[in-house]
């Protein structure tokens, strides 16, 4: 017996050192079968688009924000006349093997547009099933650069993770939001050790001063004393956090709970914080985040997007949903731009080599989250980022 | 100073550890068996309380108490269910099961409630104290929960010390063949024990949510995890020992990761763990059995 317990004792304390190298996501979500539908009327005249997001799990908020956004549009392209789109959304749980076969079942489906994957881990193995079969890819938000890299079919409308770090130093440089900086990453994220390295790169050449680099784990995401305390101690005055929205709200509790009150900083992880059940949103005032869409912006094409958006679905729409909309309309301004060179009836590999031209080859579009995009031939977007301020529990667009 | 409050930093967390190691240790003290489950059911503990606080808007301590009850029930029941059945089947056939009823308990959890996380209210409210002019500051969470695990054990001490259904646990716990020929009803004196460590499990939940709140279906099963090691590092089957290597597994982890790094300290803990194994296979207070023939 004793000798028994023993191994089993041996075995957790491995899984506990060995708990620092996977990327884990403990998001297995629900397990309805999900997919839905916008269909259009005819099909000889209708583009088939198709796209996977974790529509239930601990991610949900951003499948389907990323999902209205692109019925919304699909739903006004249609009412336009002309081109045709019908939507398919299928339910990847933020697990890639579900989103592999989720991909498969789009396939069958007769998909002739891809709209990716919403998150980066599903969105690397959706990338190479695509890249296989040869169908364009367009993603609105997995921001990982393994999603496009080594693919000439995959664009982003996302910023790449490594360009939010560097954007992020060059936000905090250009408007002297600290003078002593701390940074708490996850570093056993790919997604948050992207954007720390890039990040202190970046910080490094534009001489900002970091003065508390800590670090945790999925497996020591309850008690960041440490980390708070060595930022407070340090003086530090601005905390960056390239992180996820759960651990943040741990982090504005407990350096509250020390009256410590720092500028807090985030990227678009931090989206979604004002949503989380039963938050405080008194902690999260004064947050700043770098997203490329702000809701409160005063164009008019941000402004009419978030009256048909909460006309339609009742909620503000966060930077997912404007992803999501700039998706649709970006490939139907794609479609737009080649004068009848993509018809509905090609097969998807034609579709896809016509518009691989497009969007490697100079094309431009604005939209909801940025002006004048372009996109490089590797697939990565590039536009202006705008960061965001919460007050009153609501965002406003910083300058 | 800053030392201090990593001390009390690590005091609570480890308070928080020691009463989910109570709750481990009980069991396997009387049952001989690993309730791998044990930490989901700090999850049901802190959903219960949430619901009942949030959403049904009742008192602090009545969620608590409500959570302790539902708690026990469950505890009870999945005692009754999985593990009885089970009882003269080998250690490894009881372990893999307690292994399927923490999945079970994850996953119910899950379509009950989502994973979206939820964000717990603290049943003391966020009060601190600032004492030596305010170069320290302590929460109320954490002395609350620093006291309670002292109560817990104490309480726990003098219940198998001193009371009838005590003293049956211990009988129990010492040879289960023996204490049935003296008239012992073992099957209850089991069930009780599971009750008495659901109902540690709640408290630890709804605590453990109060300092770190936030609630998903998986927040109990790192810590239950890590008081499972606790309960081992502190001797497992001991009550002090329970306390003792809960206290000094969050000091340990505290400490590694404010002096040491913040990357290494789940290695670190570990390590230590392994070590201490190394030069005492029966953890710090467990007792050396010699089996008799």
């Amino acid at each position: 017996m004793k000798k028994f317990l023993s191994i089993v004792v041996v075995l957790i304390a491995m899984i506990g050192v060995l708990s620092g190298c996977g990327s884990s996501n403990n998001s297995a979500g629900t397990n309805q079968p999900a997919g839905s539908k916008t269909s259009a009327a005819g099909s000889s005249n209708t583009f088939k688009i198709g796209g996977t997001a974790p529509l239930t799990g601990s991610t949900a908020i951003y499948g389907v924000a990323v999902k209205q956004g692109a019925e919304l549009a699909v739903a006004e392209v249609n009412a336009k006349g002309g081109i045709q789109f019908e939507l398919n959304y299928q339910d990847d749980q933020q697990v890639a093997e579900t989103a592999a076969n989720a991909y498969n079942t789009l396939k069958d489906w007769g998909m002739q547009i891809f709209l990716s994957s919403v998150t980066s881990s599903p969105g690397v193995a959706t990338s190479a099933l695509a890249a296989k079969d040869h169908v364009f890819g367009l993603t609105p938000s997995a921001s990982s650069t393994d999603v496009t890299k080594g693919y000439n079919n995959i664009f982003q409308m996302c910023f790449a993770d490594p360009n939010q770090g560097t954007a992020s130093a060059q936000y905090m440089s250009k408007n002297k939001l600290g003078t002593k900086i701390a940074v708490i990453y996850r570093n056993d994220d790919v997604y948050s050790t992207g954007i720390y390295n890039t990040f202190k790169a970046e910080a490094e050449k534009l001489g900002l001063n970091i003065v508390s680099t800590t670090t945790f784990t999925d497996s020591s995401s309850n008690d960041f004393s440490v980390q708070i305390k060595d930022a407070q101690s340090k003086g530090a005055d601005l905390i960056f956090l390239p992180i996820y929205y759960t651990p943040a709200s741990l982090i504005f509790a407990q350096a509250a709970a020390i009256n410590y009150k720092p500028k807090y900083f985030g990227v678009d992880g931090m989206d979604g914080i004002l949503t989380l059940e039963g938050f405080d949103k008194n902690l999260a005032e004064g947050v700043m985040l770098l997203t490329p869409f702000s809701a409160d912006a005063k164009d008019q094409l941000t402004a009419d997007f978030v009256s048909n958006y909460k006309q339609k679905y009742g909620q503000i729409p966060n930077q997912f949903a404007a992803d999501g909309y700039d998706c649709i309309y970006a490939i139907y301004d794609a479609i737009q731009a080649s004068h009848g060179a993509i018809t509905p009836t090609m097969k998807a590999s034609d579709i896809a080599d016509q518009l691989i031209a497009e969007f490697a080859g100079g094309f431009t579009f604005s939209g909801v989250t940025g002006a004048n995009m372009t996109w490089n031939a590797n697939g990565q977007v590039s536009k202006e980022p705008k960061a965001v301020v919460i007050q009153n529990g609501v965002y406003v667009g910083m300058n | 100073m800053v030392f201090l409050f990593h001390l009390i930093s690590g005091l609570s967390l480890g308070s928080i550890y020691a009463i989910i190691a109570l709750g481990y240790t009980m069991v396997y003290g009387i049952a001989k068996m690993l309730n791998f489950a044990h930490g989901d059911v700090i999850m049901v503990g802190g959903y219960i309380s949430f619901f009942a606080s949030s959403a049904w808007g009742l008192p602090p301590v009545v969620s608590l108490f409500l959570a302790i009850i539902v708690c026990i029930v469950l505890g009870v029941t999945i005692e009754r269910l999985a593990y009885k059945p089970l009882r003269h089947a080998t250690s490894l056939a009881v372990l893999i099961t307690a292994i399927g009823v923490s999945y079970l308990l994850q996953n119910a959890a899950q379509l009950l409630w989502t994973s979206n996380p939820k964000v717990f209210t603290s049943i003391v409210g966020f009060t601190h104290f600032a004492p030596l002019g305010g170069k320290l500051d302590i929460s109320l969470i954490a002395i609350v929960t620093v006291a309670v695990s002292a109560v817990i054990m104490a309480l726990l001490t003098w219940f198998t010390g001193q009371t009838k259904i005590g003293k049956a646990m211990r009988a129990c716990s010492e040879d289960r063949g023996a204490s049935q020929l003296m008239g012992i009803n073992v099957d209850f004196t089991i069930s009780v024990t599971f009750a008495i460590g659901a109902a540690l499990a709640a408290v630890a939940g709804v605590l453990m949510c109060s300092m770190y709140p936030t609630l998903t279906p998986t927040t109990g099963a790192m810590p239950g995890i890590k008081a499972f090691t606790a309960a081992v590092f502190g001797g497992i089957g001991s009550i002090p020992g329970a306390m003792l290597g809960g206290v000094l597994l969050g000091i340990i982890e505290i400490f590694a990761k404010a002096y040491i790094s913040t990357q290494l300290s789940d290695t670190i803990v570990f390590v230590v763990l392994i070590l201490v194994l190394l030069v005492k296979p029966t953890g710090l207070l467990g007792r050396k059995i010699t089996e008799k023939v």
